[in-house]
C-alpha cells in the first residue's frame, strides 16, 4: 500500500487536534492554524488524488485492525479525492478572502472559537466524503451540523441567533430522519459498512423481501439529507442563514456544508442502494420534481428580493435544485452533471458572498440594491469579481456555469422521454430567470450612482491583498475549469464510472 | 391479526409512534423549550428502536465471564454501542439548543417563536 | 385592495425583517447606513397586518396540521415496521449477521475486553467513538460562543444573592459527594470489565461536581475547576485520545502490530487502550457536564 493513503487519517486527526488547539489559544494564532490546516489538507488531498487518479481504482483504508464487515473503514476513490481537494481549496480561499472580515464582526476573544468550528468542519467534510461506513457518516453529520451552527452564531447578534435556531431545527429534523433511515437499514440487513450493505440490499431487493422497509429507509435518508442541504420545500432557512452569517461563514455554509451532504447522499445512492434499486424505486422522480420546482421557485424568490445577500441565498436554493434534478435524471450523465454542478456552485457561491460583502462594506454596510448603485466604480475589483461570478451563475460561455448547464442539457437529452422535455424547459426558463436577476444586479452595480458614496467604508474587510488573492484565485479557477473543461469532465466521468 | 401486525413488533411500533410525535413537536410547536422536548422524544424513540433490534429473547448481556463465548448465549452488542454514541450526540445537541433558547429569551423575554418574530418586526419598524 | 394584499403575500419573503446591528458590539459599527425613507415606503405598510393574519391562521390550524402530519408519518412508518423481523427473534438479519458472531466469539481474545460493548465501541468501531467525543467538544465550544461572558462583575453580585445557606442540601451533599465520586471512578475504571465506561462514569463525576456547586457555591469549586484546568484537562485528554487512536489506526491499516496487547482478560490493566481511553473520555465528559452547568448558570467557568 502506498504511504500517501495514510494522509487521510493524518488529516482527520490533525483537523480534530487543531480544533482542540484553536479553542485554547489566542485569536491570531487560531486564525493561522485554520488557514494552514486547510492549505495542508488541500495539498495532501492533491497528493492522494494524483496517486488514486493514476491507479484509477478504489482503495479501502481500515481504521483499526479489522476489515470491513467488522471495523470502521474509509474508502479512497478518485471521486472522493477530487471532491475533497475541491472542498479544501474552497475552504482555504474562503478563509483567505474572509479572515479580515472577521474582525469587527465577532466579539474579540471569541474569534478562536470560530476557527475551532472551521477545523471541526474540515474534519467533518473529509470524513463525510471519504467514509465507507454509514454510522460514521451519521456521527460526522452531527459534527458538521453543530460546527456549521457554530460558525453561523459566531456573529452574536439577535438576527443570527434566530437564524441559527431555524437552521438548527431544520438540521435536527434532517438528522432525525437520517437516524431512522440508518436504523431501518440496519434492521433489515444487519450491516453498517457500505460493501456489505450493498450486497444485502441487492439480494433483498432481487428476492422481493422487506420491500417496504428498504423503500422507507431510502426515502428517509433522501428526505433527511435533502432537508439538510436545502432542497425546495425545505429551503426557507437558507435566506436567513446565509444573509445573517459572517461572509466567510456563508461562503463555507453554502459552498461546502450543503454540498457535503449532497455528496454523501450520492455516495449512499451508489454504494448502499445501488443505482439499479434506487432508479427503480421511484424516489428519483420525487427528487427530480422537487429539484425542478426548486430551480423555478428559488429563482422567482431571488427576483423578488431587494437585498443583495438574500438574493444570492435564494439563488443557492435554485442551484441546489439543479443538483437534485441531475440526480433524478439518470445514474450516468445526470450524476456527472450533478457532481460538476456541486463543484461549480462550490467554486462560485463563496466568491459571490465574499465580494458582495466587500461591496456592501464599501458602501458603508448597505445591503439594498438601491444603496449599492454604482458601487462598482468605488471598488472596481470587487465589482469585476462579482460580475465574473455572476456570469458563471447565469451560464455564459468560458465559465464553469456554462459547462454545468451544458452537461445538464446533455443528460436531459439522453434521459427518458417523460423527463426530457420538462428538464430542458426548466433549464431554459431558469437561465432566463438567472439572467434577469444577476444581470440586473451587475447593471445596478455599474450604473451611475444616484448620490456619491460619501459614507466611509466599514472597518474590517477593506483593501486587503489576501482578499484580492482569494478573489483572483476564484476567477482563475472558474475560467480555467470553464475553458479547459473537456479533459476535466472526461476525468470526472472516468472517476464516476468506478464510483 | 393484531398479533401478526403489531404485537410481534410492539417495541418498534411504539418507537415509531413516539418518533412521529417528537418530529411533529419539533417541527410545528412554537415554544422553543417544547421544541427541545420534541427533539429529545424523537431521539429517544430512535434509541428505543435501535435497542429493540439488539434484543434476542432468552439471551443475556454481552459481558463474558466464563471465558468460553458462544454466540447463542449473548444478545447483539452492536446496537448498544450505537445507542451510546447516539446518546452523547443528543446530549450535545440539546445543550446547544438550550443555550440558543437562553440567548433568545434574554433578549426578547419570551420563548414563543412567533412572538420573537413579531418582536423583531416591531424592532425593525422602530428603526429609521 | 385585494390585489395589493396578494402582492404583499407574494412578497412576504422579500423584506429583510430581521436586520439590525450586533447585539454585543454595536459601537464597533458606527457607520451603518441610515435607511432612506423613500426607499421602501411603498412596501412597508401592509406587511405587518398580513403577518399577523397569517399567524392567527397558523395558530388556529396548528393542532390539526400537527395531528394530520403525525398520523401520515405514523401510517407510513408502521407500514414499514410491520414487515420487519419480529422483536426478539433469533433469526433476524441483525442477530444472525457474521459481524455479531465475530464480536462475541473473538471479541474477548482480540480486544481483551470482558465487556463486549466496550470492545466494540473502543476497538472495532473506535473511529465512531473518536467522532462522538468530538461532538461533545463541539457542543461545549458552541455553548461557550453563546454564553461565555467577559464582564463578570454584576453577575457576581447576583450570584451572591442567590446563594443561600441551605443546611439540608449541605449535609446531604456531604454524604453523597464522596460516594458519587467513588462510584464514578469505579464505573470509569471498570468500563472494560463490566457495565460502565467513560461516558457514564464521567457523567456521574460531573453530576457530583454540580451537586457540590449547588450546595457550597461555585466559588469553592473554582480553585479545582476553572478555565485553566478545564482547558488543560480537555486538551490533554482529547490529544491523548486522538494521538493514541491515530497510532492504532495507522498500525491497523498498515498491518503492523501495536504495542498495546489485549493482556489478561479480567485484569484491571488489560484490554490495551480501552481503559486509558475510558479515563480520558471520562475526564472530558465530567468537565464538560460541569462546564455546561456553570456556563448556563453564570456565564463563565
Amino acid at each position: 500500500m502506498n504511504f500517501c493513503l495514510n494522509f487521510v487519517l493524518f488529516l482527520v486527526v490533525l483537523s480534530l487536534m487543531s480544533a482542540v488547539l484553536c479553542a485554547v489559544t489566542k485569536d491570531a494564532f487560531a486564525r493561522g492554524v485554520s488557514l494552514a490546516l486547510s492549505a495542508v489538507s488541500c495539498a495532501a488531498n492533491a497528493v492522494i488524488l494524483t496517486y488514486v487518479g493514476g491507479e484509477m481504482k478504489n482503495f479501502t483504508y481500515m481504521m483499526g485492525h479489522y476489515p470491513h464487515p467488522w471495523g470502521n473503514e474509509l474508502r479512497l476513490g478518485p471521486t472522493e479525492a477530487l471532491l475533497s481537494v475541491a472542498f479544501s481549496l474552497i475552504l482555504f480561499l474562503c478563509l483567505l478572502g474572509g479572515h479580515k472580515g472577521l474582525k469587527g464582526r465577532i466579539d474579540p476573544g471569541k474569534e478562536k472559537y470560530f476557527h475551532t468550528m472551521v477545523c471541526l468542519l474540515q474534519a467533518a467534510f473529509l470524513v463525510l466524503v471519504y467514509t465507507n461506513d454509514i454510522f460514521t457518516g451519521y456521527v460526522f453529520i452531527e459534527i458538521c451540523t453543530l460546527a456549521s451552527c457554530g460558525i453561523l452564531m459566531s456573529r452574536q447578534n439577535g438576527r443570527s441567533i434566530l437564524a441559527s435556531v431555524r437552521y438548527m431545527i431544520f438540521s435536527l429534523i434532517g438528522s432525525g430522519l437520517v437516524t431512522f433511515g440508518i436504523i431501518f437499514l440496519y434492521a433489515v440487513t444487519g450491516h453498517l459498512l457500505f460493501p456489505e450493505l450493498k450486497e444485502s440490499v441487492a439480494a433483498l431487493w432481487a428476492g422481493g423481501q422487506y420491500r417496504m422497509p428498504l423503500l422507507a429507509s431510502a426515502s428517509l435518508l433522501c428526505i433527511g439529507l435533502a432537508i439538510k442541504s436545502g432542497l425546495f420545500p425545505f429551503h426557507l432557512w437558507m435566506a436567513d442563514t446565509y444573509s445573517a452569517a459572517i461572509p466567510a461563514a456563508s461562503g463555507i455554509l453554502s459552498g461546502i456544508v450543503s454540498k457535503a451532504y449532497v455528496f454523501f447522499l450520492i455516495k449512499i445512492i451508489f454504494n448502499v442502494y445501488g443505482t439499479d434499486m434506487f432508479y427503480a424505486s421511484g424516489l428519483q422522480n420525487v427528487l427530480f420534481i422537487l429539484g425542478c420546482a426548486g430551480i423555478i421557485v428559488g429563482s422567482v424568490q431571488a427576483i423578488h428580493e431587494n437585498n443583495l445577500f438574500r438574493m444570492i441565498a435564494y439563488s443557492s436554493a435554485a442551484q441546489i435544485g439543479y443538483i437534485y434534478m441531475g440526480i433524478g435524471l439518470s445514474p450516468e450523465a445526470g450524476i456527472t452533471a450533478a457532481v460538476f454542478q456541486i463543484l461549480t456552485h462550490a467554486a462560485t457561491k463563496p466568491a459571490l458572498f465574499l465580494t458582495s460583502s466587500l461591496l456592501s462594506d464599501t458602501a458603508g454596510g448597505a445591503k439594498k440594491f438601491k444603496n449599492l448603485q454604482g458601487i462598482g466604480y468605488a471598488n472596481f475589483f470587487g465589482g469585476f469579481t462579482f460580475s465574473v461570478e455572476a456570469f458563471s451563475m447565469i451560464g455564459l460561455p468560458f465559465t464553469m456555469g456554462f459547462i454545468a448547464k451544458y452537461l445538464f442539457a446533455l443528460a436531459a437529452y439522453d434521459s427518458t422521454a417523460v423527463k426530457q422535455l420538462p428538464a430542458l424547459l426548466v433549464l431554459a426558463v431558469s437561465t432566463i430567470l438567472n439572467t434577469f436577476y444577476f444581470a440586473r444586479t451587475v447593471i445596478r452595480i455599474f450604473q451611475n450612482p444616484i448620490r456619491p458614496h460619501t459614507s466611509r467604508p466599514r472597518a474590517g474587510m477593506g483593501m486587503e491583498w489576501s482578499f484580492y488573492a482569494a478573489a483572483a484565485l476564484f476567477i482563475v479557477l472558474n475560467l480555467a475549469l470553464g475553458i479547459l473543461s473537456r479533459p476535466f469532465v472526461d476525468f470526472l466521468g472516468q472517476c464516476l464510472s468506478i464510483f | 391479526m393484531f398479533e401478526e401486525f403489531f404485537w410481534n413488533n410492539r417495541i418498534q411500533c411504539v418507537a415509531v409512534v413516539l418518533f412521529a410525535v417528537g418530529f411533529v413537536t419539533l417541527l410545528l410547536h412554537r415554544n422553543l423549550l417544547k421544541k427541545v422536548i420534541g427533539l429529545n422524544i424523537m431521539d429517544t424513540a430512535a434509541y428505543l428502536f435501535l435497542t429493540s433490534l439488539g434484543y434476542i429473547s432468552g439471551r443475556t448481556a454481552p459481558i463474558i465471564t466464563d471465558g468460553a463465548p458462544a454466540m447463542e448465549k449473548y444478545v447483539n452488542p452492536l446496537p448498544a454501542g450505537l445507542v451510546l454514541t447516539g446518546i452523547v450526540v443528543s446530549v450535545s445537541v440539546t445543550a446547544v439548543m438550550l443555550s440558543l433558547s437562553l440567548r433568545l429569551y434574554r433578549r426578547y423575554h419570551t420563548l414563543n417563536l412567533d412572538d420573537i418574530y413579531q418582536e423583531i418586526h416591531r424592532e425593525q419598524e422602530r428603526e429609521p | 385592495m385585494k390585489r395589493q394584499r396578494f402582492k404583499t403575500w407574494l412578497s412576504q419573503w422579500r423584506e429583510d425583517r430581521f436586520d439590525w446591528t450586533s447585539e454585543t458590539m454595536g459601537e464597533l459599527h458606527p457607520s451603518a447606513p441610515q435607511a432612506q425613507p423613500e426607499d421602501d415606503a411603498w412596501r412597508d405598510r401592509p406587511v405587518r397586518r398580513l403577518y399577523e393574519g397569517e399567524l392567527k391562521f397558523f395558530r388556529s390550524t396548528f393542532s390539526y396540521m400537527a395531528a394530520v402530519l403525525a398520523f401520515v408519518m405514523i401510517f407510513f412508518l408502521l407500514r414499514a415496521v410491520v414487515e420487519m423481523p419480529n422483536f426478539g427473534s433469533a433469526d433476524s438479519p441483525a442477530s444472525t449477521s457474521p459481524v455479531i458472531k465475530r464480536y462475541i466469539e473473538d471479541g474477548l481474545k482480540e480486544t481483551g475486553a470482558v465487556n463486549i460493548v466496550a470492545g466494540v465501541i473502543l476497538d472495532y468501531r473506535a473511529f465512531d467513538t473518536l467522532g462522538e467525543s468530538h461532538v461533545l467538544f463541539t457542543a461545549s465550544v458552541a455553548v461557550f460562543i453563546l454564553l461565555l461572558q467577559t464582564v463578570p462583575e454584576k453577575e457576581k453580585e447576583r450570584e451572591r444573592r442567590i446563594l443561600q445557606d441551605d443546611l439540608i442540601l449541605k449535609k446531604t451533599a456531604q454524604v453523597l459527594i464522596p460516594l458519587l465520586v467513588l462510584f464514578g471512578i469505579y464505573v470509569l475504571l471498570n468500563g472494560h470489565l463490566g457495565p460502565g465506561g467513560g461516558f457514564s462514569g464521567g457523567a456521574i463525576i460531573g453530576s457530583s461536581f454540580i451537586l457540590y456547586s449547588l450546595a457550597y457555591g461555585p466559588e469553592r469549586l473554582s480553585s479545582l475547576i476553572n478555565m485553566k484546568t478545564y482547558r488543560a484537562i480537555v486538551v490533554s485528554a482529547l490529544f491523548f485520545y486522538s494521538l493514541s487512536k491515530c497510532y492504532s489506526f495507522f498500525c491497523g491499516a498498515n498491518h503492523y502490530e501495536t504495542i498495546f496487547g489485549p493482556g489478561t482478560p479480567g485484569a484491571i490493566f488489560s484490554a490495551g487502550l480501552i481503559m486509558p481511553l475510558n479515563v480520558a473520555v471520562g475526564m472530558v465528559v465530567a468537565c464538560t457536564m460541569y462546564g455546561f452547568y456553570t456556563v448556563f448558570k453564570q456565564g463563565r467557568l
